[in-house]
């Protein structure tokens, strides 16, 4: 029995017939196109389907579409505005954070979240809020460094 | 300053703007109307004969569109030796194999129907122990190879048992290595469709794409030509996207049998259970010297098991003989691989393709052998570093050779002559390496096309055989092409992902495409620089010979103020009576030769060469190792990009890591114990050590402005040069790998109680 949900994705606001049994992550790629969101486990081990709800960040497999009815729900492609990218995606960009990509969106998000809680972090604040993310190609590295950066850059800017 | 305007700089990769938007398209992303969803049925058990199989309750389904047995489709074979076929009918040789397949309107349906096969297995008999299945009455995994053995690789030069009888020293050794999942964060997918006229698509991500689309055709028994393969971004491969799988043909044969799209993902449960993982080995192996450090012979025998079907796996041993017989210099080496088959996952291509398994056993016994000449373990590797201009004894011609300055780097970042041999539960190990770094001659054609095309607009594009699967291979091709045109960057595109587009190319593996690609793309541009310059010399009243090029713009060498942009020139070679468009084709094919019947040849028109050195901690109360740092100095020929080379480093070496220290598939009874990524243990933020990437230049002769290859270098030394680093630390030497806890310590209480019995051997390495 579908049940109707609204949904804000990206400041858009979605009414939706789904099933219960499906997820976020499924709704989102298959029913919205926001493909940007990867699905790399469907259990919640690899990070790929990072959304944020409610500014929190949450892996899209393991949240019901119904549980997030009447949230609002930040995906990677609401996060630039037009074709000026937010500071944490020209810091990957510039300082060589991704390499294949497919972590990528889950990876940023991630950080923003960390960001938007905590402007200032530490490698090691970086390290805990992007654990539950895996990266297979770039040995982390340059992610952490993109997201330092990043925050020196959004702090300078008083951008959010 | 620079000789050069565009190679050296750190430049962001080309298609990184589709890919931190979320708007790369990746083959999951793509929807075709009327697209059906494709599941596989899996074999649980690992050998059994197929009694019978009953489809009809999943064929009564709402939803679903075809359930296809091996009765459904070619069972043409496939692979090394042909030992595989895209779905069984007789017998499942492993688990995981393909028995029955279904397309559905939605996977769910697809799942539910696959639920409803009814398969009947008489199990047979298995053998999971490589050495096991050789022996007389073991079960046999194909009838056709007695003795389980696939096929051996033999190699001999010079007089073994005669230097082993003369050395002052010899050391004896058998090492172990585990199976590991390459795991790209993007499981294995395809996507096929036919239309009217029988002509195929694929989207699919591979990197392998003529060798698929030869494969697809001859299995699927189509022309060649009907087959269209096309490569959406790739998200990441590590190799393990080489192969073409069952999963592949069935993919296809579903879609042949609906006529409409279909589409199968991996879960990634199947991933580990489907997609081929590093292949473990038993490596025994002996090296003799002389009391001065100076190697005699190296006698190595590995036993590859190879599981039960020839993926590109069971060419893994080409690797490992390579650095067996050519890291440092050996005057006498005999070498024996037998690729033996197993009920178990079959092993493919995992970045390092059988070296790192070698080099953990060459390189741990090297240091072994330090210790017992006395000798420190850098000089011992340094007395002994190739050089340049030296033939190896397999025939491999060393050009540029990086590797004595890489020990020299790495030993200085880590602090070599400050914490080596203190011991106190802390030390530092290093480790070398020789790869392939100028191609890999492996089949008839080690060569790539391409084509640079200068269009109206100033726009130039370059279609390249090569593929780009996160590595960044695309922004060095576009910042080679640049280069050598004299063009602005950002003029350039590159396409490499439609064989119906793109030259041939033998393939993105053997650490290839950057000079491969690079060589070709450097001559087609060369020629299309040429022409452009031949229509410019007119405008300009000048000679072409007197012209020359810089962002995008031509002009009479030291006068730049007036010149001729590349759109402008373009034009003028375009729009007048007679005119000619802009394009250039080049295929280069380096100056390689593939192994001879006695495995001799110079593979590669060059080699890459690195050193790891790595700094530990461990805790003899629990056996935990901590990794502090490691420094990777490598051999790069030039540094094109240099920030995308110290990406390739710090991956490569989290990839090596995983190998040391986590990673392993524990396959038990032919049972893969641990299929998620959870259990599995990929390297996370957390474990990663800090990476020290160190760029060699050594400009060589023929690569493309001095470049060489060096994808897979940065994984394979460094689990030797943690377990050195653990044996300086403690004195217990770990010789399978993971190094994980129990296993150091219990090494540890070994020692603690031979120690205790007064016989030799001590905690502390001296």
């Amino acid at each position: 029995m579908k049940r109707t949900i609204s949904l804000t994705v990206n400041g858009d606001l979605h009414e939706l017939a789904v099933e219960p049994r499906r997820t976020l992550l499924e709704v989102l790629r298959d029913d919205l196109g926001l493909t940007g969101t990867k699905r790399g486990c469907s259990t919640g081990d690899c990070g790929a389907c990072t959304v944020l709800l409610d500014g929190s960040a949450v892996n899209s497999c393991l949240v019901l579409a119904v549980d997030a009815h009447g949230r609002e729900v930040l995906t990677i492609e609401g996060l630039a505005e037009g074709s000026q990218l937010h500071p944490i995606q020209d810091a990957f960009l510039e300082h060589g954070g991704l390499q294949c990509g497919y972590c990528t969106p889950g990876m940023i998000l991630s950080a923003k979240a960390l960001l938007d809680e905590n402007p200032h972090p530490t490698a090691e604040e970086v390290k805990v809020a992007i654990a539950g993310n895996l990266c297979r190609c770039t040995g982390y590295t340059k992610i952490v460094e993109s997201i330092l950066a990043a925050a020196e850059k959004i702090s300078g800017a008083g951008v959010s | 300053m620079s000789e050069f305007n565009v190679i050296g700089r750190r430049v962001p990769k080309q298609d990184g703007v589709a890919r931190v938007t979320g708007r790369a398209v990746y083959t999951d992303d793509i929807k075709l109307p009327q697209m059906l969803h494709g599941r596989i049925l899996r074999s649980p058990v690992p050998h059994a004969r197929i009694v019978s199989i009953d489809t009809s309750k999943a064929k009564q389904l709402a939803g679903v569109k075809a359930v296809i047995t091996a009765a459904d489709m070619p069972r043409s074979g496939f692979g090394y030796g042909k030992d595989n076929s895209p779905l069984k009918w007789e017998k499942v040789r492993c688990v995981g194999d393909e028995v029955a397949a279904v397309a559905a309107i939605d996977d769910n349906t697809a799942e539910e129907a696959l639920s409803l096969i009814q398969i009947e297995y008489e199990q047979l008999p298995a053998v999971y122990d490589p050495e096991e299945a050789q022996r007389e009455g073991a079960p046999l995994v194909h009838e056709r190879s007695k003795n389980n053995v696939s096929f051996s690789w033999t190699f001999n030069k010079g007089d073994v048992e005669g230097a082993i009888a003369e050395a002052d020293v010899v050391v004896e050794d058998r090492f172990r290595t585990q199976y590991i999942n390459a795991c790209p964060l993007e499981p294995h997918i395809c996507l096929a469709s036919f239309d009217q006229a029988g002509n195929l698509a694929v989207w699919v991500p591979i990197h392998f794409a003529f060798m698929f689309r030869k494969d697809v055709a001859e299995v699927m028994g189509m022309p060649w030509s009907k087959v269209r393969v096309i490569q959406p971004a790739i998200g990441g491969s590590f190799g393990s996207k080489i192969d073409t799988e069952p999963f592949h043909f069935i993919c296809i044969a579903l879609a042949q049998k609906t006529g409409r799209p279909v589409k199968i993902a991996f879960t990634r449960e199947e991933e580990f259970l489907a997609a081929r993982p590093r292949q473990p080995m038993i490596l025994d192996i002996r090296m003799a010297a002389k009391k001065d450090g100076t190697l005699l012979a190296r006698d190595v025998h590995i036993i590859s098991d190879n599981g039960a079907y020839n993926a590109w796996g069971s060419h893994a041993l080409f690797a490992a003989m390579m650095s067996v017989t050519s890291l440092y210099r050996v005057p006498n080496v005999r070498f024996v691989g037998d690729v033996v088959y197993t009920n178990k996952p079959y092993g493919g291509s995992v970045r390092g393709f059988g070296n790192p398994q070698a080099t953990f056993a060459i390189e741990s016994q090297m240091d072994i052998l330090a210790q017992k000449l006395g000798i420190d373990p850098l000089e011992l590797r340094l007395k002994n570093a190739n050089q340049p201009g030296d033939v190896t004894v397999q025939d491999v011609k060393i050009t540029s050779c990086g590797l004595a300055e890489s020990i020299e780097k790495v030993a200085q970042r880590i602090g070599w002559s400050e914490h080596h041999g203190k011991g106190g539960n802390r030390g530092v190990g290093v480790a070398s390496l020789i790869h392939v770094g100028g191609g890999a001659r492996i089949y008839k054609s080690d060569g790539c096309g391409a084509i640079v095309k200068i269009d109206d607009g100033g726009d130039i594009t370059v279609i390249i055989g090569s593929s780009e699967l996160g590595q960044g291979s695309e922004t060095v091709q576009a910042m080679m092409a640049a280069e050598e045109l004299g063009a602005r960057l950002e003029d350039i595109r590159v396409i490499n992902s439609d064989t119906a587009i793109k030259p041939w190319d033998v393939g993105s593996h053997a650490s290839r495409s950057t000079f491969i690609s690079g060589m070709a793309i450097k001559r087609a541009a060369e020629q299309a620089k040429k022409q452009l310059f031949e229509a410019a010399a007119q405008k300009l009243e000048a000679r072409p010979e007197d012209l020359e090029s810089l962002d995008s713009k031509i002009f009479v060498k030291g006068s730049p103020d007036r010149f001729l942009t590349f759109g402008q020139a373009a034009r003028a070679d375009l729009l007048r009576t007679g005119g000619d468009v802009i394009v250039a084709k080049y295929f280069y094919d380096p100056p390689n030769v593939e192994l001879d019947r006695g495995f001799f040849g110079n593979v590669s028109a060059t080699y890459a060469f690195g050193s790891h050195a790595a700094e530990v901690k461990v805790d003899p109360e629990t056996g935990a190792v901590d990794v502090v740092r490691i420094a990777a100095a490598h051999d790069v020929g030039r540094a094109l990009n240099p920030m995308g080379l110290e990406a390739q480093i710090e991956g490569g070496v989290a990839m090596g890591f995983g190998y040391a220290m986590t990673e392993e598939l524990q396959v038990k009874n032919g049972v893969i114990q641990n299929v998620s990524l959870l259990d599995y243990r990929v390297p996370t933020v957390q474990d990663v050590p800090a990476i020290d990437p160190i760029i060699i230049e050594t400009i060589d002769p023929i690569g493309p402005f001095g470049a060489k290859g060096m994808g897979e270098c940065s994984t394979v030394p460094t689990a030797p040069a943690i377990a050195n680093a653990i044996y300086d630390a403690t004195g217990v030497r770990i010789k399978d790998l993971p190094i994980t806890p129990e296993k150091v310590l219990r090494a540890l209480e070994e020692a603690k109680e031979t120690s205790k019995d007064g016989s030799e051997g001590g905690l502390i390495d001296e």
